[in-house]
């Protein structure tokens, strides 16, 4: 009997453990990001790190303002293309979608999520950019071609989660909706929708998230120089792209600037995920 | 009478306002099913053209630039990752469903940070274990490096499946267990475990799928050469599939092999979606 109870003991430790490897991940990540990254930042000058406009690795200078701007502007982009579209694909899925093509478009859809962001690149390399370059001229890459192509790699994840908070709001709503006179249209968008709203916008928070932490993609479409971005159609480099692009053969300062670049795309998604959590939780006790 | 005319026009101004939210509606559906289909409809008509039986031979060239020993490293990536990370994740989420008290600290730290790790974009992973792996314990540009950086990345996606799982097994199981005399460990590894099986390979599989279409993540760790041939050498540099589109990208020269692998990762990604799904049913179908 005592023998039993310590195995018992001794698996429960065991399981306990197992639970704890998440949170010791964490922990990890955010000390060897912090204490490589922030050491750096010092030596080049907060200040001059964050707000610096030119990024010279060979002279020296370090500044990611273009960068910080570069992720700003093709993650808004993503918004603009990603979001209303995602939206509205999550109300037909949810309420007006005849089921057999639902069969049909769920599956398309979860398969979007699953396509590897290198193929995306690809895709976005071969048949987005020869269009830009017809209408706009130039070489095709920029900020709007890589919106575009972002505001497409976030649409299964809005759709997703903003299609499960659609129907996790009660029958009862709708019903009623429905009995005050409202035509279905209505109840769909004044009444389901709002009550799935905190769940939406986590969703859409999810999809921010992807798009400012997305590389690959933006990698191979956006131009990448290292400049303030003038226009819609100018090359831009994000904080992610910096990263990926130079990792491979800087050394010294530059690779820890590289890390701090890390770090800073790191707090960006750090306040990201706290708001998502929120929302999440808010959302939670609302249903 | 006027009021009645207002009340009229009202009216219909509003059956036309759903009738073209109905139109919009629709038309958005339209739209995202149409971009799945150029999307799918390119990368075939441009990759199948392209694929030769030289990407398929056993040794690399710079003349043949087969994909062959990408393929294998894939193959080993994907199972050694599991191997670390199914064990850990799943035993978590037994913790979180069966041990773990309804609102306890240690159960919201770890969905905390569980959410957080996956919310953290893959070049954060890849530095990270760059800094760790490579660097701090001195392995190299290593498989391992790289699977010790994928673990972490998809120890979420299994621990929330598993949980999902656990959770769809009916109590009565549970208590039919322990009225027959076994204890906690027993029922959870006999009684528990096992019909949640096709719960946790669904959530598996789509782990397999982020760990075969992951670049930025590898990158730094497990490296960008491609060997002549395969090696199987956990302790040694290896490039997947996706990071191997990755590097003809990179290089500019060999943009049609670079669409023969986009359809091999796609028709990849299609298969393992189709395995996903199709266990998920069979979750839904037992439950329901």
């Amino acid at each position: 009997m005592l023998k039993l109870k310590s195995k018992e003991k001794l698996f429960k430790m065991l399981f306990c453990l197992c639970a704890f490897v998440s949170a010791a991940a964490v922990a990890l990540i955010c000390i060897f990001m912090f204490a490589n990254g922030f050491p750096a930042m010092a030596e080049n000058g907060f200040f001059k790190f964050l707000f610096g406009e030119e990024w010279r690795p060979t002279a020296g200078q370090f500044g990611i303002l273009p960068m910080i701007t570069g992720s700003i502007c093709v993650t808004a982009g993503a918004i603009i293309f990603g979001v209303p579209l995602g939206l509205m694909c999550a109300i037909f899925l949810a309420g007006f979608c005849p089921k057999k093509l639902y069969k049909v478009l769920k599956p398309a859809i979860d398969l979007l999520a699953g396509i590897p962001s290198v193929v995306y690149g690809y895709f976005g390399l071969m048949a987005i950019v020869p269009i830009m370059q017809d209408i706009f001229g130039g070489n095709g890459k920029g900020i709007l071609t890589a919106s575009i192509l972002l505001g497409f790699m976030i649409l299964p994840t809005i759709i997703s989660v903003s299609e499960a908070s659609l129907r996790a709001v009660p029958n009862a709503y709708y019903e009623g909706s429905l009995a005050l006179g409202a035509t279905h249209e209505q109840s769909m968008f004044k009444t389901v929708f709002p009550a799935a709203g905190s769940g939406i916008f986590a969703g859409v928070i999810l999809g921010i998230g992807r798009a400012i932490g997305e590389t690959m993609a933006v990698a191979m479409v956006a131009g990448n120089s290292a400049i303030f971005p003038d226009s819609l159609t100018s090359n831009v480099r994000t904080l992610t792209t910096n990263i990926i692009l130079e990792m491979g053969y800087a050394t010294g300062l530059h690779r820890q600037m590289l890390i701090a670049t890390g770090v800073v795309l790191f707090i960006f998604i750090l306040i990201i995920n706290l708001c998502f959590s929120m929302l999440k939780r808010k959302g939670g006790k609302a249903q | 009478m006027t009021a009645n005319a207002s009340v009229n026009t009202a009216k219909k101004d509003l059956h036309l306002g759903s009738k073209l939210l109905k139109i919009a509606v629709w038309v958005s559906g339209a739209i995202v099913a149409s971009l799945f289909v150029i999307l799918v409809a390119f990368i075939l008509i441009k990759g199948i053209p392209n694929l030769s039986l030289d990407l398929f031979a056993w040794k690399h060239t710079t003349k043949n630039m087969s994909m062959m020993p990408a393929i294998f490293n894939t193959v080993e990536m994907v199972l050694l990752t599991l191997l670390i990370a199914v064990p850990i994740g799943v035993l978590a989420a037994v913790y979180m469903v069966e041990y773990a008290k309804k609102g306890s600290k240690i159960v919201a730290v770890v969905r905390l940070t569980t959410e957080t790790l996956q919310g953290i974009p893959s070049i954060i992973f890849g530095l990270f274990g760059m800094l760790i792996f490579v660097y701090s314990f001195e392995w190299g540009k290593t498989m391992m490096a790289g699977v010790m950086t994928l673990v972490l990345m998809i120890l979420p996606v299994i621990i929330r499946t598993t949980e999902e799982a656990l959770l769809a097994v009916p109590d009565s199981y549970r208590e039919g267990s322990f009225s027959l005399g076994a204890g906690k460990v027993r029922t959870v590894f006999r009684i528990v475990m096992p019909a949640a099986v096709p719960g946790i390979l669904s959530g598996i599989i789509l782990a397999t799928g982020r760990i075969f279409g992951e670049t930025a993540a590898l990158v730094f760790t497990s490296g960008t050469s491609i060997g002549r041939t395969f090696t199987g050498d956990p302790t040694g540099p290896g490039c997947t599939l996706a990071v191997y589109l990755y590097i003809l990208w990179n290089e500019g020269l060999y943009t049609e092999q670079a669409y023969a692998v986009s359809v091999v990762l796609l028709v990849l990604t299609i298969g393992i979606n189709a395995l996903s799904s199709y266990l998920a049913k069979k979750v839904g179908k037992k439950n329901g």
